[in-house]
């Protein structure tokens, strides 16, 4: 039955131009732990939304804060996060990490935060946070349409010592019991999530790195070429997903 | 850059007599002690040893963890609402550090 | 080339990346030191099931965060009402979870926390009542272990 499901989802990669309809990972979870991540007090992921909510205030060294430019994030960044990864002006792609990073240094006139970073952590969360219940609504086309197309040969390619590609089990597979866990279809509509296994909040890129070493395959750096050019495909998979960063996840 | 350090929630007025509940998190990566690192060298313990909590003069409630208590420590107890005052959180670490966090509460006749 | 579930799992698993990942090394109660906890915390007293309730999943998704709910029958008055509630483990490092200490202004002898619980095991809630008795319950846990090992 699994050799029949499996091999059905391989042979219709190739022709596979649409995005197929994926669920939300919180609909994978326990009852415990989708209460845990719905509830504003008990989602640890909210201390970093809180810290960002003060880091946006805060001015760099030559007097300029977010705030300066954006003024209210409640009202300026609504529906901001659902729209990264996006092409910026200089024709590169960038995330909302990167995008932060790029004001920082450019318009702030300030050091760009290292990733993974507690502030950039923070920001990013606050950020996807002023997103909460918005579809994720990514552009593929125009001069996303390459980096999209590389996310999407990344995700269909074979890769590692396993040598799985990620549409295997999430495509294929997905919904299946691997030991306790039930295979998720990979969203990204809920990060930076606060993830058991790490005790903490950590960005998309770090789940990747983890995923990557997973399955015995490559990790790629936090904003590298691969992740980001995946990044994409990812939010494009996950395109009118409800954003409920930050999520809680295992 | 200061990190926020906690949340709590609970109902900012109450009617005297009311049972109010109170939810309460830390960020705290409540470090085990039995965790080695990359080079294996153990990642020496770091926990919050208790939560302590002052409301009309009295303490009300008070948790004593343990590093079992999962990180970012989270609990959920409940008071009742005598006075309107304000209810002082202090979480104390193993070391004797404090994170203080206070609440008002109004409590109407 | 075809995936069984089996080469899946095996694949994930066997593969042993022990010098990358942060590892956990440690003892486990023994029943003996169960039981010490469990008299420090009674102060030796007669321990009796019932009036206690202790919610928690027959299942944990994830030991590393576990919602347990202990409730205790009490009318929390000044005369009558819970002193404090002990959680213990079975089979973490160390017996002791935490400890609650109410009174007759706590309203309501319930409380919730996140706890880690290493290994499947059972959980003993124990409530020491204003007039000197012990009461208790107890839950068998299942603690699943996740897929695959990925470093964090």
């Amino acid at each position: 039955m699994l050799r029949a499901a499996l091999l059905a989802g391989l042979l219709a990669l190739p022709a596979a131009a649409q995005t197929p309809r994926i669920k939300s990972a919180s609909e994978f979870l326990s009852p415990d732990l989708k209460a845990l991540q719905a509830d504003e007090t008990a989602n640890p992921g909210m201390l970093w939304v809180d810290d960002g909510a003060r880091l946006w205030r805060e001015t760099a060294p030559d007097g300029k804060s977010c705030a300066s430019c954006h003024g209210d994030a409640t009202e300026s960044m609504k529906g901001a996060a659902a729209r990264y990864p996006q092409v910026g002006a200089e024709g590169r792609l960038l995330n909302l990490e990167l995008r932060i990073n790029e004001c920082r240094t450019q318009r702030q006139i300030a050091p760009a935060f290292a990733y993974e970073s507690e502030p950039l952590l923070a920001l990013t969360t606050y950020v996807a946070r002023q997103s909460l219940g918005m579809p994720m609504a990514v552009k593929t086309d125009d001069s996303a349409a390459t980096f999209y197309k590389r996310g999407e040969a990344f995700f269909h390619r074979r890769q590692g010592q396993l040598n799985l590609s990620c549409a295997q089990c999430h495509d294929g597979v997905a919904g299946s019991r691997l030991r306790a866990d039930v295979i998720s279809n990979g969203a990204i509509n809920a990060y930076p999530a606060y993830r058991l296994e790490w005790q903490t909040l950590g960005s998309l890129h770090r789940r990747l790195r983890a995923c990557s070493l997973g399955v015995r395959a490559t990790q790629f750096n936090h904003g590298s070429d691969e992740y980001l050019s995946l990044e994409l495909y990812l939010a494009k998979r996950s395109q009118d997903l409800r954003i409920e960063s930050p999520g809680v996840r295992k | 850059m200061a990190l926020a350090v906690a949340r709590v929630s609970m109902p900012a007025t109450a009617k005297k007599g009311d049972i109010i509940e109170i939810k309460a998190l830390m960020r705290h990566v409540m470090e085990p002690g039995y965790r080695s690192d990359n080079r294996g060298q153990i990642i020496p313990r770091d926990i919050v040893k208790s939560l302590s909590v002052m409301y009309a003069g009295a303490e009300v409630f008070r948790m004593e963890m343990h590093p079992a208590i999962a990180a970012n420590p989270y609990v959920v107890f409940s008071t009742v609402a005598v006075d309107t005052g304000e209810l002082v959180f202090t979480w104390t670490d193993e070391k004797g550090a404090t994170t203080v966090e206070k609440k008002p509460l109004m409590v109407t006749a | 080339m075809d995936f069984t579930r089996r080469e899946l799992i095996a694949g994930c698993s066997a593969l042993a990346i022990a010098a990358v990942l942060p590892s956990v090394a440690h003892a486990i109660t023994t029943p003996e030191e169960r039981e010490t906890a469990i008299r420090e915390a009674t102060r030796g007293a007669t321990v009796t099931p019932g009036r206690v309730t202790l919610g928690i999943p027959q299942v944990a998704e994830n030991g590393l965060s576990v919602f347990t709910t202990v409730t205790v029958e009490s009318p929390m008055t000044e005369a009558d009402h819970v002193r404090a509630i002990h959680l213990i483990s079975e089979k973490n490092p160390l017996p002791r979870v935490a400890s609650f200490h109410l009174g007759p202004r706590a309203g309501r002898a319930k409380v919730s926390t996140n706890i880690r619980l290493a290994n499947s095991q059972r959980v003993l809630a124990i409530a020491e009542m204003s007039d000197g008795t012990f009461w208790s319950d107890e839950k068998s846990v299942i603690v699943s272990i996740g897929a695959c090992i990925d470093g964090g």
